[in-house]
C-alpha cells in the first residue's frame, strides 16, 4: 500500500461524495415543493459538492499541475453562489413565490408588517 | 478507478436530468433559474471527474471560468423577475400569439391616428410594446 494508492482511494471517495451531492441536488430540485426548498437543495453541490470534487481532483493531479488554481475555483464559487442565491431569494419573495404555509417562521414578513404599522401610526 | 468514474457519471447524469426536468416544468422563471444553477454545478463536477480520471491539467482553467461566470445568468434573470399573470407559465398556441400581436399593433396604431390633440408623453412606446413589466421587481 503505497502513498499513491492511498491518495487515489481518498480521491475516489471525495469524487463519489461530490457526485452524490450533485445527484441529491437534482432530485431535490425536482421533488421539493417550493422555490426556497429547491434553492436549499441546489446549494449542496454548489459549495460542499464542488469542494469535494476539487479535493478529489487535487489528490489525483498531485504535483502534476496547477493545484493552486483549484483553490481559486472554490474561492470564486463561494464568492458568487451567495450573490445569486440572495438575488433569487429576494426576487422570489417579492413576486410571491414563497409559500407561507411551508415556513416554520417568517421573520421578514413579520418585520415588514411591523414597520408598516409603525409608519401608519406616525402619519 | 474506472468503477468509481462510472458510478460518478451515472450519479451526475441522473442529477442533471432531474434538474433539466425541473427547468422544463417551471412553474416560475426563478425555479428554472435554480434548476439551471444545479445544472452548472453538475457540469463543474463532471469536468472535475473527467480531469481526475485522465489526470488532465488543461481542464482546470475551464473550471475557473465556469465558477466565475456561472452566477451571471441567475443574477440577470432574478433582476428582471416579475409577478407572472395566471397561465403565464404555459406555452401559448400560434393563434393566441397572433391575436396578442394584432391587439398590440392595433393599440399602437390607434394612438397614431388621433395624435392631433394627444399629449406626446401619453403615447405608448411603439418600439417596446407594453414598456416595463407590470409588477417588476425593482
Amino acid at each position: 500500500m503505497t502513498w499513491d494508492r492511498v491518495a487515489d482511494v481518498a480521491a475516489a471517495v471525495c469524487l463519489l461524495g461530490g457526485a452524490f451531492l450533485a445527484f441529491a441536488a437534482g432530485v431535490g430540485a425536482l421533488r421539493f415543493p417550493d422555490l426556497l426548498a429547491r434553492m436549499h437543495a441546489a446549494t449542496k453541490p454548489q459549495v460542499l459538492g464542488l469542494v469535494l470534487v476539487l479535493v478529489g481532483l487535487a489528490l489525483r493531479l498531485r504535483d502534476r499541475g496547477p493545484v493552486w488554481a483549484l483553490v481559486l475555483v472554490a474561492l470564486f464559487q463561494m464568492l458568487t453562489a451567495p450573490v445569486a442565491a440572495h438575488l433569487v431569494g429576494r426576487a422570489g419573495y417579492r413576486t410571491g413565490k414563497v409559500r407561507a404555509d411551508l415556513l416554520v417562521t417568517d421573520e421578514l414578513t413579520r418585520d415588514l408588517e411591523r414597520a408598516q404599522a409603525k409608519d401608519g401610526s406616525e402619519d | 478507478m474506472i468503477v468509481v468514474v462510472l458510478v460518478c457519471v451515472v450519479l451526475l447524469a441522473v442529477g442533471a436530468v432531474c434538474a433539466l426536468v425541473r427547468a422544463e416544468k417551471g412553474p416560475s422563471v426563478l425555479d428554472r433559474t435554480v434548476a439551471l444553477d444545479v445544472l452548472v454545478a453538475t457540469m463543474i463536477a463532471g469536468l472535475g471527474v473527467y480531469a481526475a480520471w485522465h489526470r488532465r491539467v488543461d481542464v482546470v482553467p475551464v473550471l475557473v471560468v465556469l465558477s466565475l461566470v456561472g452566477f451571471v445568468g441567475s443574477v440577470a434573470i432574478a433582476r428582471f423577475a416579475a409577478v407572472e399573470p395566471e397561465g403565464e407559465g404555459r406555452v401559448r398556441s400560434r393563434d393566441e400569439i397572433a391575436a396578442d400581436a394584432a391587439a398590440a399593433l392595433g393599440a399602437a396604431s390607434a394612438w397614431d391616428d388621433d395624435s392631433g390633440d394627444a399629449d406626446e408623453d401619453d403615447r405608448p412606446d411603439t418600439e417596446h410594446f407594453g414598456g416595463g413589466a407590470e409588477g417588476e421587481v425593482r
